[in-house]
């Protein structure tokens, strides 16, 4: 959670505004801005603060299980070698945030915005949650810490995502079926904030990607970079250097920025982001707001959204819940327009077959998220020597997806 | 003296609150006039109104799904600026769909069009770069909004740069729920009345005339919009002469006060 403000660094934003570039900032009603004011004071304290510090790591350690492994794939390093020309073809590695309590990166962040909560004396917990990892998550820390919760999740969301539901409910959390707008997860998202707004004083809402007003940007940025500080150890421990290239899917983007960011000043730390490109860009029917959508101000920061000429949101789509969203972090949005890392749309159908790939080839079924950054493979393996060392954020596990697979291979369960 | 000046010049003024191309809009405005509202907002629908409660919500997706466009509302603007030279109108709506094409062609386009302030829910003053600065280029007033939780070391930083009015929103949540209690807005317009010299208007949760009159006993401006929605939906286009006799039931509490 440290940052160096170098010159020339892509690690010094955001700026004291909430800025990172022209993206970011903090718009929100004026109900809510005396207490994300208050909220970025608590969080400057709290990162200052050792015991702050000590008891995330405990948290880390013990209830969520870290570090999570940096593995060698080997069958999926073969596979892409023999489809490289010649020499082609990097070892592949996994960081395993699959093997988290929860199943995926969603936890890192939960834990350290639970810990914020107590700290500002806030007694209940509200989350947004599209496919319910983050708001198992949500519930998970809720539990552990004795706070009610209530998770809002479009209704179409809640019928398609039945046992996550069922799980929140074991965890004591109350689930609110969201049925104003498409019923999804941005929806899901302004119902929260209707929440929060006519419950300031006593509620903290836990934002479940590096998105959102300032200062959550940077704040779940800063738990989730608990990623690629480990992966950095690993492979240095593992390999004696850094890795050559570092790729992760985009969602609202908290996985790849918490994997992306301790690397963003090492120049030879090539970084892919993988955008949800649905049916594909020009069908008109994905997720990919960097490559299908310009900048705009949605959900208290300004960021790449899908949106028509009026500025109306629309509709994102993608075979991967969570990442059927129709904006992205703040954070992301600079990084692409500075160059410093490159996005690529990866399709419903592509994910699909890489998802089957790595259930048959490594014996581990991947989210359908992190099967997007896996479709990237094929591609980026070609442009990669043999000697070059590529990590995958493998950020969550696909058992929560198995119906979903299932019905889109036409398979009877 | 402007058309804002004017109209809270005569008294506490009945501020009416309706969306964009939900409805009749021409002739539901006209019946905000003709039952004596002095300002009016119009509403600019945008697909995600986190601001708002259930009856707003749905006035911006019926509009939206009739097909509005920014250009409708702009229209809409236009022809009420001709039809009632010196009623107030105000936009009021979300970043976004006003900003989208840069926030000097919207300054321009309002000025263009007659309209005298803008509500920017989601522009709070931290932002004001983001319009602000291109309103009051043109003459436009930004109008800002305070609320319960707007303190007095706040206060100042939302009253720079805002005129016209002040919008207070007298309960911390979102439009047309549950209503604030009288004591605690006669001490948020007390505050805000010694910062500034502007006229506060307020709103949120405001449904009747009794309701009505008791705000206007202490602030220069009354907000009512979710009801008046809530007739669009009920009348469909009938609407005008429900609008008329709720406004007209409403500007006799308000002016009739003190």
């Amino acid at each position: 959670m440290t940052q160096t403000a170098t010159p020339n660094s892509f690690r010094n934003q955001p700026d004291e505004h909430g800025h990172f570039g022209r993206f970011g900032g903090r718009y929100v009603a004026e109900t809510l801005m005396p207490l994300i004011l208050d909220l970025e004071r608590e969080y400057r304290a709290a990162k200052a603060d050792p015991a702050f510090r000590a008891e995330f790591e405990d948290l880390l350690a013990n209830f969520v299980g870290r570090p999570s492994p940096l593995y060698f794939a080997p069958r999926l390093t073969e596979h892409f070698r023999e489809r490289a020309p010649e020499g082609m073809g990097p070892k592949i590695f996994f960081k395993r945030e699959d093997l988290n309590h929860t199943g995926a990166h969603k936890i890192n962040n939960c834990v350290g915005q639970i810990l914020l909560a107590r700290r500002m004396g806030k007694t209940r917990i509200i989350a947004e949650t599209g496919a319910g990892q983050h708001g198992v998550a949500t519930a998970t820390v809720a539990a552990r810490f004795g706070l009610p919760c209530t998770i809002f999740m479009g209704a179409k969301d809640v019928e398609r995502q039945k046992p996550n539901v069922f799980r929140m409910k074991l965890l004591g959390a109350e689930v609110q079926p969201v049925t104003s707008g498409a019923e999804t997860l941005k929806d899901a998202m302004n119902e929260a904030l209707r929440d929060w707004v006519a419950n300031v004083h006593d509620t903290f809402y836990i934002i479940g990607t590096a998105a959102g007003p300032h200062p959550y940007p940077e704040l779940v940025r800063d738990f989730q970079s608990v990623i690629g500080e480990e992966t950095r150890e690993q492979m240095m421990a593992r390999e004696g250097r850094l890795p050559d290239m570092v790729l992760a899917c985009v969602g609202g983007g908290s996985n790849a920025i918490g994997m992306f960011y301790p690397f963003l000043d090492d120049q030879e730390v090539a970084m892919v982001g993988v955008e949800a490109a649905g049916h594909g860009i020009e069908s008109g029917q994905h997720a990919a707001s960097l490559t299908g959508g310009r900048p705009g101000i949605l959900h208290g920061n300004r960021t790449y959204l899908l949106q028509d000429e009026d500025g109306q949101i629309t509709e994102a789509h993608s075979i991967s819940a969570g990442l059927d969203y129709p904006g992205l972090g703040p954070e992301h949005s600079w990084l692409h327009e500075s160059g410093r890392v490159r996005y690529l749309p990866i399709t419903d159908d592509e994910a699909l077959k890489a998802f089957q790939l790595c259930c048959a080839l490594e014996g581990i079924i991947p989210a359908l998220e992190s099967a997007h950054a896996l479709a990237a493979l094929g591609q980026l393996t070609t442009e990669m020597a043999e000697d070059k060392l590529l990590v995958i954020n493998l950020s969550g596990r696909g058992d929560k997806d198995i119906f979903t697979v299932a019905e889109a291979l036409g398979a009877e369960i | 003296m402007s058309r804002f000046e004017q109209a809270f010049s005569r008294g506490p003024a009945l501020v009416c609150f309706l969306t964009a191309g939900d409805g009749d809009t021409a002739a539901n405005l006209d019946a905000l006039v003709a039952g004596g509202a002095n300002v009016i907002e119009l509403g600019m629908p945008f697909t995600d109104p986190m601001a708002d409660g259930p009856a707003i919500q749905q006035a911006n997706l019926r509009s939206l799904a009739k097909g509005t466009r920014t250009a409708d509302i702009l229209n809409m603007a236009r022809a009420f600026r001709e039809r009632h030279p010196e009623v107030p109108l105000v936009l009021m709506g979300y970043a976004n769909p006003m900003t989208v094409r840069g926030p000097e062609w919207f300054a321009e386009q309002c000025a263009a069009a007659g309209v005298d302030g803008v509500i920017c829910v989601d522009i709070p003053t931290e932002e004001d770069a983001d319009l602000g600065p291109a309103l009051r280029d043109k003459g436009v007033s930004l109008i800002r909004l305070a609320t319960p939780t707007t303190d007095a070391a706040r206060l100042p930083d939302v009253l720079k740069g805002s005129s016209g009015f002040i919008y207070y929103v007298s309960v911390a949540g979102i439009t047309g729920m549950q209503q604030a209690a009288q004591g605690s807005i006669e001490q948020a317009v007390a505050a805000l009345k010694a910062a500034s010299d502007i006229p506060v208007a307020v709103g949120f949760g405001v449904r009747t005339p009794e309701q009505a009159r008791e705000i206007a006993k202490v602030a220069d401006g009354v907000v009512v919009g979710s009801a008046l929605v809530d007739l669009v939906k009920q009348h469909g286009d009938d609407a005008p002469a429900a609008i008329r006799e709720l406004t007209a039931a409403l500007a006799e509490a308000v002016h009739t006060a003190r």
